[in-house]
């Protein structure tokens, strides 16, 4: 039961770190039509300037607008020199635009950080653990993390549907040549929207830094998943993201934890722990597969 | 095709002695992505090594980026196209169980500076295939005799699902002899949440886990905010606690048991020239044990260049044969299937002056050992 409970946990912590991604992911594509492959770059960025600046200051809580800021800026900075150029171009351009600036990123922050990892500590309020039932223990910055994803889906959901920002987001996402034709300002539409899909996906680095190894090459560890939630999800659908990366998340740790146990009772246990971390790895792409096979534009598609 | 090359590569030879401008040394390793800083310590390692030895080479360096494909496209250039004769440096056993037997079969000698995965260590091991560094297996049978030496009972071992990892928990299980259960990882993970979920729901008497690299990094932490660190014993080898990652951890590192070949206060002279030369070079990098077995094998490489004088392939796999070079670690000789024999050590992760974790070496736990797959090599 505690064990079930905890891996509910680091389910719903997975979820929220990749709804964190998706969102600015899915927005950019349902918007611009854009595949940004080097949205992981900016997890990179978000992860590596708040650890850096966590580690002069010693405090997280400078570290984490830093590292908003810096993503944001990094991002409205890659829409104005490259991804606006892509806007017309087929998908095939974009995707070899993009994964040259996932190169360009990665060999960039090597040469100002170098190949050795960066470490940040949680901050110290939430350093320990929380007694969440009697005998589980799980980490307070878990709990955060959890919280925050949250509460960013929430500030989502007004933004998008209660704001004149956000009517003009799901009108770009529905029909993007109408909105264009009633006379907004597109071009300023799509930098906010890279800007708010990079601040987010720079906050889902910040929120990973104290957890995982800050690195090269972090971003590409997760954009694929990522992708997958975009696609499951509908593109273009906030909703849909945040749907799709609950249940993505939770079913990919569920299988991580308890597959190859279940397989221990029908085969020995090398294999059965080889085959079990095999198929829970494939689990998100075979979900994805059923997904699109009964509903080929995804859970939640935007319309148009 | 082949006999066109090598004639073209003797007139060349004679043409340009080689060895005049240094032997070329082809270097494939892993230099990008979480582990990239793994092949960065090797290669430092191997220049100071060179250097030290006396030995005139150019390291021709190439990135890898931890795929058996690209370490094969690389080797096979090597080989080849640039007539290299002696291929080093790789970190990852995927990557040498592909590129180690293809550059055998195309008459190079390969010389590990840490990879060597069971396969290779037995019935097939070669003449022309040498491990400086220790052989999988062993590297983790000093875990598991730690963990026995300390009395633990139950433990839970984790590793990443490829060769390298199966070959640690095999080696843990044989010399730990207590009941193992087994948790394999994905390779490249990096959130251990929910093997956290599971060590916490198994309660063993000790933890043994083997991931090198960022991942390593990410367990320590992970397991220190699950609250594990101090409830449940941890005993590494010496890749999970090299240098960088307890820098990258920090003081909550202290306290946890460590098995290793070689450490940083080993009392010899290579040691601690070595010590001194990298400390002159990188002030800033932790020396770690991958850097130095890359200095072993550029002492070994040199003392073997230095004997023939040239790159003749019969003549260096001879020469490289003898061992003659005085080890950081002190004694080292080869075994049969040219893997080490060599002594282990449990170390303790202690707390230095400043409160930073620092290696300390306590005692011998295990002399002038092999690999158990030495008996099936037939040379």
């Amino acid at each position: 039961m505690i064990l079930l409970v905890e891996q509910f946990l680091n389910g719903l912590q997975y979820g929220v770190t990749l709804f964190l991604l998706a969102a600015g992911l899915t927005l950019i594509f349902g918007i611009m039509g854009v595949i940004n492959l080097a949205h992981g770059a900016l997890y990179m960025v978000g992860a590596f300037a708040a650890a850096w600046t966590t580690m002069q200051t010693g405090n997280f809580w400078i570290g984490l607008p830093v590292g908003l800021v810096t993503a944001a800026l990094v991002g409205l900075a890659m829409e104005l020199a490259v991804i606006r150029r892509l806007y017309q171009r087929d998908h095939l351009d974009q995707v070899l635009a993009t994964f040259a600036l996932i190169l360009i990123f990665n060999q960039s922050v090597t040469l100002i950080f170098g190949r050795q990892p960066l470490f940040s500590q949680p901050p110290a309020l939430l350093s320990g653990a929380v007694e969440v039932l009697p005998g589980l223990p799980y980490p307070a910055y878990r709990l955060f993390v959890i919280a925050v994803g949250l509460a960013v889906a929430v500030g989502l959901y007004l933004l998008i549907n209660k704001t004149r920002i956000g009517m003009l987001v799901r009108a770009g996402a529905t029909n993007r040549q109408m909105v264009r034709a009633l006379g907004v300002d597109i071009g300023r539409l799509y930098s906010a929207v890279f800007a708010l899909g990079a601040l987010l996906a720079g906050l889902a680095g910040i929120m990973a830094s104290p957890i995982l190894a800050v690195q090269v090459g972090m971003g590409e560890e997760i954009i694929l998943a990522t992708f997958v939630v975009v696609v499951v999800g509908g593109v273009g659908s906030v909703k849909g993201a945040f749907v799709a990366a609950l249940v993505l998340g939770m079913i990919d740790t569920m299988l991580r934890a308890f597959l190859p146990g279940l397989l221990q009772g029908v085969m020995p246990g090398p294999e059965a722990q080889a085959l079990g971390v095999g198929i829970s790895s494939m689990g998100i792409y075979l979900m994805m597969a059923i997904v699109l096979l009964i509903r080929p534009r995804g859970l939640f598609a935007a319309g148009g | 095709m082949k006999r066109l090359l090598t004639t073209a590569g003797l007139m060349a030879a004679i043409a340009f002695p080689a060895w005049a401008e240094g032997t070329k040394i082809g270097v494939i390793t892993t230099l990008s992505g979480p582990a990239g800083y793994l092949g960065e310590q090797i290669r430092n390692g191997l220049q100071l090594g060179f250097d030290a030895a006396g030995a005139k080479v150019e390291l021709i360096v190439e990135d890898d980026t931890r795929d058996p494909n690209v370490g094969l496209q690389i080797a096979d250039r090597m080989l080849n196209e640039e007539g290299i004769k002696i291929l080093t440096g790789i970190v990852f056993s995927n990557v040498s169980g592909a590129v180690v037997p293809e550059t055998l079969d195309l008459g190079g000698i390969y010389v590990s500076p840490n990879a060597a995965p069971s396969p290779l260590a037995g019935a097939k091991c070669h003449p022309n295939y040498f491990v400086v560094s220790w052989q999988n297996d062993s590297l983790h049978e000093a875990s598991g005799a730690a963990a026995k030496k300390l009395g633990y009972k139950t433990a839970v071992a984790l590793a990443p699902n490829y060769q390298a990892g199966k070959d640690a928990i095999a080696g843990f299980t044989r010399e730990f002899g207590g009941e193992v259960t087994e948790i394999y990882t994905g390779v490249e993970q990096s959130d251990f949440a929910g093997e956290m979920a599971q060590i916490r729901d198994k309660a063993p008497d000790v933890v043994f886990q083997f991931h090198p690299g960022g991942q390593g990094i990410a367990f320590l932490k992970q397991y220190q905010q699950a609250g594990l660190l101090g409830t449940i014993p941890m005993v590494l080898s010496e890749p999970s606690y090299d240098g960088v990652i307890l820098k990258a951890v920090g003081p909550a590192a202290v306290g946890i048991t460590g098995t290793t070949h070689w450490n940083d206060d080993f009392d010899n002279e290579a040691s601690k020239a070595m010590v001194a030369a990298w400390a002159a070079a990188y002030p800033e990098t932790p020396l770690t044990t991958y850097a130095q077995q890359a200095y072993d094998t550029g002492l070994l490489i040199g003392s073997a260049l230095n004997k023939v004088g040239g790159d003749d392939v019969a003549a260096l796999s001879a020469a490289l044969k003898e061992a003659d070079f005085a080890s950081t670690r002190g004694s080292f000789a080869f075994g049969p299937n040219q893997h080490p024999v060599q002594d282990w050590y449990l170390t303790e992760i202690a707390a230095d002056d400043a409160g930073n974790p620092k290696i300390v070496t306590k005692e011998k736990i295990r002399e002038a050992v092999g690999d158990v797959y030495a008996a099936d090599c037939k040379m």
